[in-house]
């Protein structure tokens, strides 16, 4: 039956397009049957609502692992040893104040500990792109008051409440890259505006802003000693070309033709 | 059985028709789906016979046991016959008290909670016509607590309100701090409420005039003595968003929800004796008697407890039971102080004005002002005298309000604002707590199973989330668990204790 079908399926090539459009569209909206079967069992009983939650607490494991506070860290070896151990767990990079070597992990994950010798050197340089750090695990970073740079490029777990809670570094954050984050809305962005020694932003390519090019100019007005690389003014106006008035310009150019 | 012969039977018989129409190749095999736009001009006879069958089959489901047809004519949306919780009014404090209710509990049935409110349009409730702001910036350690448990909330919210197969909630919320203004004579009452602030873990800074204007230059300091900025945890959202995805949560967990007015109540009642030699009447609440909008059909509701959480009217509750209607000189006396005070709120558009970084302004001559959105608009407002309290009875709009009070002072304070215009204002309803400004959380003491959450005077959309579990916690576990309300109770107002709150706006 089903092989028949497919030959007759051949037989119209025109058809084929049809088709799969057709199950494209039916495909997009309603829920698959796994879900379909949970909201049916959702209505009756409220255990589900636990186990949803219980999913999306082992879906959150590895965030909340890789965030977690090293309170015994701080305690035993001092604050800039656990940050700069937490920011290596996180797979990130970072420099210490007069040093020109950075700290890095390997391919494994796996890195030096040299780090634990130099207890009284601070962080001037960090480097978490594409890492799961959140706000939670900025925590551990609050310490280092001599931050000049950050990045999180591509950083799926930052959001506004991340944005927020970067006034910390308020006195001597001179760089941030937050290009490519996908949770980043104006919201957050202006709660940029504590940052008064930001010196360089980058603000390309999150998804979330709408009309970046309006957004590129506020950010611009509100830090006026800071350069920012964001879309292009114009980019996210709809500049209407068709039907519009016809300009004095234009009725020249007809007037010669 | 039926059904799929009958479909191939229409899909050849399609077919058929097709070829004798047009004599193009046939479409799908198996499928009835007509690619044509045009309707059929013939009359097809099968399918006026499935017509008819559908008719059939529809009229014969509704006739079946288990439908909800029955010969008997019943009102649609009454609410059940006994319900365990009764919660009066379906704000935010409502409904994030019916969510925790649910929430603490884990069984769908341990506990029925039923959600009376008499707007299903939500056109006069104060949650959605408020400004929708966020501050740690409170005098009281109370109020101040309920706003970082707020705030950790929101921070979370999906995984508190998410539901299943929905779109995640996106309360738009914009991280902008509130600015204080304090003039000299209120200065040292912000530094005190600083110091309980930052004691309590708000990020909040001091400004000095000079060090104000070289933050915000569009601000004039003349008179101003000291600012204070919260930097984390503050700004605005969007209680639309936030009321709905508690609702969303609540229902999906199995509370019931019920259109229709509480018109009263009834009630048993005993008598006791102070050790004064007062009488006093101990009521306790059996049925709440719900109205259906539009008709004179009333439910009794047989309860165990009544929460009330009608905010602007639930001064109006309070009287239903006879509260207040006591002898005089007792505590019978002394009615729920709350009423509701009506607030406009104007929208100016002022192209000039400040950006990104415009704050949340509080001025220390009542006017607030905010940004809304990135466009040049601007929300303000402010609380007027007490003398000049506005009529209540209905939501108009006095624009005179804003030429006279409110534009001098914003003009005043931000320059800029001298050109601007109004593009649209609103009223909304303060459910102001008349005694002290501050919040009733708690069992009164001559109604013995009526909790209120109530009289929050302008602050309940930002501390809903907080007192919501506070609320269940009194109700489950008899006390209050994460943040110790208890100086919220009634029982402060019985004693004429105020709990003043200095920083309201």
């Amino acid at each position: 039956m089903a092989a028949s079908m497919l030959f007759q399926m051949r037989r119209h090539c025109s058809l084929v397009p049809c088709l799969t459009v057709a199950k494209r569209q039916y495909a997009s909206n309603p829920p698959s049957l796994f879900s379909k079967v949970f909201l049916q069992l959702n209505q009756r009983f409220l255990e589900v609502e636990y186990l949803i939650r219980l999913g999306n607490w082992f879906k959150n494991r590895d965030v909340r692992r890789k965030n977690l506070f090293y309170d015994y860290a701080q305690k035993k070896y001092g604050v800039n040893v656990a940050a700069a151990y937490s920011i290596l767990k996180l797979g990130g990079a970072f420099r210490f104040a007069g040093q020109t070597e950075w700290f890095c992990t390997d391919s494994k994950g796996k890195f030096s500990f040299d780090f634990v010798n130099t207890p009284d050197s601070t962080i001037e340089e960090i480097d978490l792109s594409r890492t799961l750090i959140n706000q939670a695990g900025l925590h551990n970073l609050m310490s280092q008051r001599k931050l000049r740079s950050l990045s999180v490029q591509g950083c799926p777990e930052v959001d506004d409440w991340f944005l927020a809670r970067l006034h910390v570094f308020s006195e001597t954050l001179q760089e941030l890259n937050l290009s490519h984050c996908p949770r980043i809305t104006v919201g957050g962005l202006a709660a940029l505006q504590h940052l008064r020694q930001l010196q360089q932003l980058d603000i390309s390519s999150l998804p979330q802003v709408q009309s970046p090019g309006l957004v590129h100019i506020l950010v611009e007005e509100m830090l006026p000693h800071c350069k920012v690389i964001g879309a292009e003014y114009d980019q996210g106006l709809q500049i209407q070309t068709d039907n519009r008035e016809p300009t004095d310009a234009d009725s020249l150019r007809h007037a010669q033709t | 059985m039926f059904s799929l012969p009958k479909v191939r039977f229409t899909g050849r018989s399609y077919k058929t028709l097709s070829l004798i129409n047009s004599h193009c190749c046939s479409f799908g095999v198996n499928s009835s789906r007509s690619f044509g736009t045009g309707r059929h001009v013939r009359k097809d006879f099968i399918q006026d016979l499935e017509n008819q069958f559908k008719a059939f089959r529809d009229k014969a489901k509704a006739a079946m046991p288990g439908s909800d047809w029955s010969p008997i004519q019943v009102t649609r949306g009454l609410p059940p016959e006994r319900a365990d919780v009764v919660i009066i009014g379906g704000g935010v404090i409502g409904w994030s008290i019916a969510y925790w209710l649910k929430r603490k509990l884990m069984s769908r049935d341990s506990l029925r909670v039923v959600l009376v409110e008499k707007d299903p349009t939500y056109s006069q409730a104060s949650t959605v016509l408020s400004a929708g702001g966020i501050r740690q910036q409170f005098s009281l350690k109370e109020n101040i607590q309920l706003s970082l448990a707020s705030a950790s909330f929101m921070k979370n919210i999906n995984e508190h309100l998410g539901v299943l197969n929905e779109d995640p909630i996106d309360l738009q919320f914009n991280h902008s701090g509130y600015l204080f203004l304090a003039n000299e004579a209120w200065a040292h009452i912000m530094e005190e409420s600083y110091a309980i602030q930052k004691e309590l873990g708000a990020e909040v800074t001091l400004l000095s005039p000079a060090q104000l204007k070289e933050r915000f230059p569009c601000v004039n300091t003349d008179g101003v003595a000291l600012a204070s900025l919260g930097l984390e945890n503050e700004g605005w959202f969007d209680p639309w968003t936030l009321l709905n995805a508690f609702r969303r949560k609540a229902m999906s967990m199995g509370v019931y929800q019920c259109f229709g007015e509480v018109t009263g109540f009834r009630c048993w009642t005993q008598n006791a004796e102070t050790t004064d030699g007062d009488l006093l009447n101990i009521k306790r609440i059996k049925y709440v008697n719900v109205q259906m909008p539009n008709s004179l059909e009333y439910q009794p509701v047989e309860c165990a407890v009544v929460v009330n959480a009608a905010g602007a009217s639930s001064g109006k509750i309070g009287d239903m039971l006879g509260i207040g209607h006591g002898p005089k000189t007792s505590v019978a006396a002394i009615p729920v102080p709350v009423e509701p005070r009506k607030r406009f709120v104007y929208v100016v558009h002022c192209p000039d004005g400040p950006g990104l970084e415009c704050p949340f302004l509080i001025d220390y001559s009542g006017v607030y002002l905010r940004r809304e959105g990135l466009g040049g608009n601007y929300i303000t407002g402010m609380s007027p005298e007490e003398s000049e309290e506005p009529d209540c009875s209905n939501l108009d709009v006095d624009h005179e309000f804003f030429q006279e009070k409110i534009w001098p002072r914003l003009a005043h304070r931000i320059p800029v604002f001298e050109n601007l215009k109004v593009s649209g204002a609103w009223a909304g309803f303060y459910d102001y707590n008349s005694f002290d400004q501050n919040g009733i959380v708690g069992l009164h003491p001559l109604v013995n199973n009526m909790y209120f959450a109530t009289g929050f005077s302008g602050h309940g959309l930002q501390h809903s989330p907080a007192v919501g579990r506070a609320v269940a916690e009194l109700i489950l576990d008899g006390r209050f668990k994460t943040i110790d309300m208890s100086s919220f109770d009634f029982r402060r107002i019985l004693r004429q204790e105020p709990m003043l709150e200095k920083n309201i706006v």
